[in-house]
């Protein structure tokens, strides 16, 4: 394989690893906020049992989250070099902002969030639990920053070949990042919901019927019922801005090849760029053009419209449907739950293995989403500014195939441990907190 | 563009300035990192020389400040790659493969911190193991780069020699300073035995600062010229003087409480356990001065300098505000945290 391909694998394999946690960290620092607020209005201990079992997974998430996220900071340089160059001018500053003014705060109350609520006031440490989260969500805005003006680029021009900044405010507020910063924070909160409820529904199936356990599974599922219809409307909103800024884009995610009035929804196919039609199509005649331009013969550009400048139309086809559908899948089960929750005050064992089994579909929804908007701006790396050929990097194929290795290996590994260890804590439970009366063991972490 | 020695000529305003606050600034964040993630790095280095409850005890020192402090290597790179665009390219593709190594090590220890006390007990001596790997790697990786950049990627077999000897220099140097750091932070058994690391570590980092400054002006001719001709050489004089006194003292330091420790004085050990690592300190800060001294105004040696690689002045300038505002509370909440944490460290709770 060439290095360019390497290099893009590489760089999608440090990404799509580093998703994951942000993703869940974002939330889950909001979740312990919210608990740590409701144990303060109710003195209900049970909250603080809650608190103490997820600030355990939350403390692994950022972890996870800072050292990939670390790699990325050096893969912009060794495996993008030519972007920098081209649009270091624009990149740069957001990229500094996220790290002045999220990383640091994230970083240092983090401590004190997790290690030092004996060592300040409650007052103190639920301010900066606060200001963990405004840091995590505050790095999510500026990084969103950045990746929407690749799609979507706005205030600068062109000196040169090089991309110089004439007006900030267009190049923050470029005109995607609402619709991204919303959907993206929408399933921060999903992917959090849903890890909430299913591993409260693991406890309770297996047994461990604390207090605590019920509240986790009805804040998880009632989190779920309440985001997801929110997420579909943010969704289809971020699908017409797409539609408007990269019709290319759309046409690969719909699999519309040629430009047509009433359009067809393509349910199922295997799109083949040899022949350029689909196979195996089953497909609504006319849905796509309703939805996506809300005319019953409105007209939706095809692939063909872009002979050289679209993506390749199946993977982000197929992510496209894998996205959506997860997203099916967690209106049906967070609604059905959240009926039950409240009719019946509880779950029946099949939702519950239900709850668990989606347990981590939030990351796939996001990755899925990820790939829909990553792939689908190809061949672009900076939509209509820079081609992703022009900014690889010269490091010889073999070198990036041997770190290729390690990182995967690494990886792989890494999640599996992840998920490993958030289920042994589950099958842990909740331990009883230390109480001051008993000597600490020496050394005993959490 | 004309220049002289690197500095160009004629060229005035914001473009002359703004690449001099940012290589300072630049240098700033290097120099925290090195420092504090230096001594992070460092106490992971000794965590096979200690026992189980004492390891618990050496990570218990660190936990609340290593994500903190390897985010001033994120703002290094960072301000490299917004203020200098053109260099991070070249720097950090020829520094592909110790920059890869270096990146393993931070994720297995990074992540290490918090598996090894949440997975079953059987295997925490893994990630033990895997916490005493991704440091050692880091501090070798880091130091092989920072040899690599000195002779400008040069990958003769000298060149490598020579990177690999700074690699073992640093390793040594973080292994003080996490030695020294335990020192401060801890009593009783496992501060006697980190007085004893220190030692050791102390004579490798000697030895190291010693043969990296006699190898250094040889594999680089620009660094000699600045090194050894007149009147420069009196400039740079005070730095080799001040760093072989603070070497003194430092061995002073820990022949005195290495007696403290064995007569069990621990009113000494109180009274002077924090200069070790104040020492050291002083011994990395010298160092860094001299290697800031040697290298600029290049970020490459001798090809490129801090003007030919940065930004757009108007893409300077909106970092620089961004800076002004920021990093004084960033300094401010730092120092606020390492007061919640003041003292010998204890074990950490959750809540």
């Amino acid at each position: 394989m060439d290095a360019l391909v390497l290099a893009r694998i590489q760089f999608a394999a440090n990404i799509s690893f580093h998703i994951l946690f942000p993703t869940l960290s974002i939330a889950l620092g909001w979740l312990l906020l919210f608990f740590k607020l409701r144990l303060r209005a109710t003195g209900d201990q049970s909250w603080m049992a809650l608190y103490r079992f997820w600030v355990k997974v939350f403390a692994l998430c950022f972890a996870l989250g800072v050292v990939s996220g670390i790699t990325m900071s050096f893969q912009f340089g060794t495996n993008w070099p030519g972007f920098m160059l081209k649009v270091g001018n624009i990149a740069g500053p957001l990229l500094a902002y996220e790290v002045l003014t999220a990383f640091f705060m994230e970083a240092t109350f983090l401590a004190i969030m997790l290690f030092g609520m004996n060592r300040v006031s409650e007052r103190v440490h639920t301010l900066a639990t606060a200001l963990v989260c405004i840091g995590t969500t505050l790095s999510a805005f500026w990084i969103l920053a950045l990746n929407s003006w690749m799609h979507t680029p706005a205030g600068f021009e062109l000196r040169d070949g090089v991309a110089f900044a004439t007006d900030w405010w267009a190049i923050v507020f470029n005109p995607s990042l609402p619709y991204r910063l919303s959907h993206m924070l929408l399933a921060c909160g999903l992917t959090a919901a849903f890890l909430l409820a299913g591993v409260s529904a693991y406890r309770w199936l297996r047994g461990d019927q604390a207090p605590e356990v019920l509240k986790g599974l009805k804040v998880g599922v009632w989190l779920a019922a309440i985001l997801i219809p929110l997420q579909i409307v943010a969704g289809d909103l971020h699908g017409l801005n797409t539609l408007e800024h990269q019709p290319a884009k759309v046409a690969a995610m719909e699999g519309i090849w040629e430009t047509q009035a009433r359009a067809p929804a393509v349910l199922f196919a295997i799109p083949d760029e040899a022949t350029r039609s689909n196979r195996y199509e089953i497909a609504i005649p006319g849905l796509a053009s309703i939805y996506l331009t809300h005319h019953a013969d409105g007209v939706v550009q095809g692939l063909n419209d872009f002979p050289d400048l679209h993506p390749k139309v199946l993977p982000v086809f197929w992510a496209f449907r894998i996205m959506v559908g997860m997203g099916l899948l967690m209106l049906a089960l967070s609604w059905t739950c959240a009926l039950m929750l409240w009719r019946r005050g509880g779950l029946p064992p099949t939702l519950l293995r239900g709850l668990v089994l989606m347990s981590f579909s939030g990351w796939v929804a996001v990755i899925a989403g990820w790939y829909v908007t990553e792939i689908g701006r190809q061949p672009w790396l900076v939509y209509g500014v820079l081609k992703t050929v022009d900014a690889a990097s010269t490091v010889p194929a073999t070198m990036i195939a041997a770190s290729l290795a390690m990182y995967l290996t690494l990886y792989a590994t890494l999640i599996v441990a992840f998920i490993a260890v958030v289920f042994y804590l589950a099958r842990k439970g909740t331990p009883p907190p230390p109480s001051p009366h008993e000597p600490q063991m020496s050394g005993a972490l959490p | 563009m004309t220049s002289v020695a690197g500095i160009p000529v004629g060229l005035e305003g914001p473009a002359f300035w703004l690449p001099l606050v940012f290589v300072c600034l630049m240098g700033l964040a290097m120099l925290l990192y090195v420092v504090l993630d230096g001594y992070d790095l460092g106490v992971g280095i000794w965590l096979r020389r200690a026992t189980p409850e004492q390891r618990d005890l050496m990570i218990a020192s660190i936990g609340p400040f290593w994500d903190a402090n390897e985010t001033w290597l994120v703002l290094g790179v960072g301000l490299l790659l917004v203020a200098f665009p053109l260099a991070h390219g070249v720097i950090l593709g020829g520094l592909y493969l110790p920059v890869a190594v270096m990146l393993a090590g931070l994720i297995l220890r990074g992540v290490a911190f918090d598996f090894r006390v949440k997975v079953k007990a059987e295997h925490k001596p893994r990630w033990d193991a895997a916490f005493f790997a991704g440091s050692l790697l880091a501090s070798l990786a880091q130091g092989v780069m920072l040899g690599q950049l000195i002779t400008g990627f040069s990958t003769t077999p000298g060149a490598l020699l020579f990177a690999g000897f700074i690699g073992l220099g640093l390793t040594a140097g973080y292994a003080l300073l996490g030695a020294a750091w335990l020192v401060m932070k801890t009593d009783g058994e496992l501060q006697t035995r980190a007085v004893g690391w220190a030692r050791i570590a102390a004579w490798g980092t000697g030895a190291g600062i010693a043969a990296v400054s006699i190898a250094t002006p040889m594999v680089s001719p620009a660094i000699f010229a600045k090194w050894f001709t007149l009147p420069e050489i009196f400039a740079l004089l005070p730095i080799p003087i001040m760093s072989a006194a603070l070497f003194v003292l430092l061995q002073i330091f820990l022949a005195r409480l290495a007696v403290d420790a064995q007569r069990g004085n621990a009113r000494g050990l109180r009274r002077w356990g924090w200069a070790p690592f104040v020492t050291s300190v002083g011994l990395f800060v010298l160092a860094f001065l001299g290697l800031s001294y040697s290298l600029f105004p290049y970020l490459v040696p001798d090809r490129i300098s801090i003007w030919d690689a940065a930004a757009a002045p108007e893409s300077l300038q909106i970092v620089l505000y961004g800076v002004a505002v920021v990093l004084p509370a960033i300094l401010l909440y730092t120092v606020f945290a390492y007061r919640v944490f003041w003292g010998k460290a204890e074990a950490l709770e959750y809540g």
